[in-house]
């Protein structure tokens, strides 16, 4: 069994003929025969609409859900003989509504997981400055508000901070500016794809915009009803023939007035 | 009803009025203490034991329905907890305090925004960690708001544990129904109103330092 996540061993992830249903009467399927092999350093972008299983798919990867059918390889090692808990301590996770802890500080939020990991406090607080430097807050301003007395896009960037402190080498990211506002949004995802491309981690980002995961993705994995219908290179993906990827790129076009 | 004649009853018996104040305060400290160290540890466990849930909650429930007095009377005859006198009123005022205790830590710890327990788990947060880390600390306010509640509850139940001999406030009471004294059963009431009050405004003030929002 795996102890650790270490950044040194390749950063894969692999899914071998994974199912996942849920598990009750019904049995229904929410993932159904996925294989998909994500690199080393891969920027992967899972797109598809809700309920197509994409956040499924993110939770198999760090062991919040167990394959049915198929296993997932995370380092080579089945999510299933790893200790979750150390499985998801070198995994960091990034969801919608950022998912801050109300009762502790911005710092506090920020250096849980190296405080769970045993960092002393002075190392602890020096990563959470340099992690908040990242994201573009100022530590002193910052560190000692509680979640409640920042805006949405500030709550956001303190949730990417908080995953990126341990300095795991995956990231998995679910929809982490859908509830923001477009400009913000745009400005946070402007400056998230710089940010990725020099952290060099393996990243899944899940979203239901087209125009988000070209602008990130290194590549993008098209989802429906629970299974991978395309997989591309953004530049490549807008030229695919397929009926749900043509569905997704009419969403980019807008003739102003159309229906006026 | 003569204020007068009432107000000098106060002074004349003052002594026996303070004395049965603490009788009674002592009562319900006793009793909010070990409703706390049933409840909520016990709130804590049901929250992932859904059959256990139901029973703990259904029996409470039932503790809180039957009336107060005649749950005093059916203690009395049960060993070891019954028969005359303190011990078996501090187990009624238990019965009777562990609903809302019990009910309110199982909300508390259950009424928690999921995206913030979906982080908890997802950051490789042990059971135990997410337990007394997030849950815990984010359900405090609205656990005290039941140790509140229960406080209010076993002061003014406190009143009829006179009846099987426990002494308190209630004391002052039954002697005046049963001599039809106004000012005696004055005395017993006007000390645990303020009680009541002092204890709402108290743990009031607790809960709000406490609360997250």
């Amino acid at each position: 069994m795996n102890t650790k996540i270490s950044a040194a061993a390749t950063n894969r992830i692999e899914f071998r003929g994974v199912s996942f249903h849920i598990n009750d009467i019904l049995k229904r399927l929410i993932v159904s025969g996925v294989s998909l092999e994500i690199p080393h350093g891969e920027t992967l972008v899972l797109l598809g609409r809700s309920g197509s299983g994409k956040t499924t798919l993110l939770k198999l990867m760090n062991g919040m859900l167990l394959p049915t059918k198929g296993e997932v390889l995370v380092q080579d090692c089945s999510t299933s003989s790893w200790d979750p808990i150390r499985l998801r301590r070198g995994i960091g996770y990034v969801i919608q509504d950022a998912g801050l802890f109300p009762h502790f500080t911005v710092a506090e939020n920020v250096g849980l997981v190296p405080s769970l990991e045993g960092w002393d406090a002075s190392r602890t607080a020096a990563r959470v400055e340099e992690m908040l430097h990242l994201v573009g807050l100022d530590a002193r301003e910052f560190a000692h508000r509680h979640p409640r007395e920042l805006s949405g896009g500030q709550r956001q960037r303190v949730g990417v901070a908080r995953a990126l402190a341990a300095d795991p080498p995956i990231l998995l990211m679910d929809e982490p500016f859908g509830a923001l506002d477009p400009v913000t949004r745009a400005e946070l995802q402007r400056e998230f794809s710089a940010l990725v491309r020099r952290l060099g981690k393996t990243i899944v980002f899940v979203t239901h915009d087209l125009r988000e995961a070209l602008l990130l993705a290194s590549r993008i994995v098209l989802l429906e009803a629970g299974r991978i219908v395309a997989s591309a290179a953004p530049q490549e993906f807008l030229r695919l023939d397929h009926p749900e990827v043509r569905a997704f790129t009419s969403s980019l076009t807008v003739t102003p007035g159309a229906f006026a | 009803m003569n204020p007068q004649t009432t107000w000098s009853f106060f002074i004349d018996h003052r002594d026996e009025i303070v004395g049965a104040t603490l009788d009674h305060l002592t009562l319900v400290i006793i009793a909010m203490l070990i409703a706390i160290f049933i409840g909520v540890p016990l709130g804590m466990f049901i929250v992932q034991r859904p059959a256990l849930r139901a029973i703990a909650l259904g029996a409470a429930s039932i503790f809180q329905t039957i009336p107060s007095l005649a749950l005093f009377g059916f203690l009395i005859p049960i060993p070891f907890i019954g028969g005359i006198g303190k011990r078996t009123a501090i187990v009624a005022l238990v019965l009777y305090a562990l609903l809302p205790i019990l009910r309110n830590t199982y909300v508390g710890l259950t009424g928690i925004d999921p995206a913030v327990l979906e982080a908890a788990e997802a950051m490789g947060m042990t059971r135990a960690q997410i337990l007394f880390r997030v849950r815990f600390p984010l359900a405090l306010a609205v656990i005290l708001a039941g140790i509140r509640t229960a406080t209010i509850i076993t002061i003014g139940v406190a009143t009829i544990a006179a009846a099987i001999g426990a002494g308190g406030l209630g004391t002052f009471i039954f002697r005046g129904v049963a001599l039809v004294s106004d000012s005696l059963i004055l005395a017993g009431a006007i000390p645990a109103a303020l009680l009541a009050l002092l204890a709402d405004f108290l743990l009031g003030l607790l809960e709000r330092k406490l609360k997250v929002s």
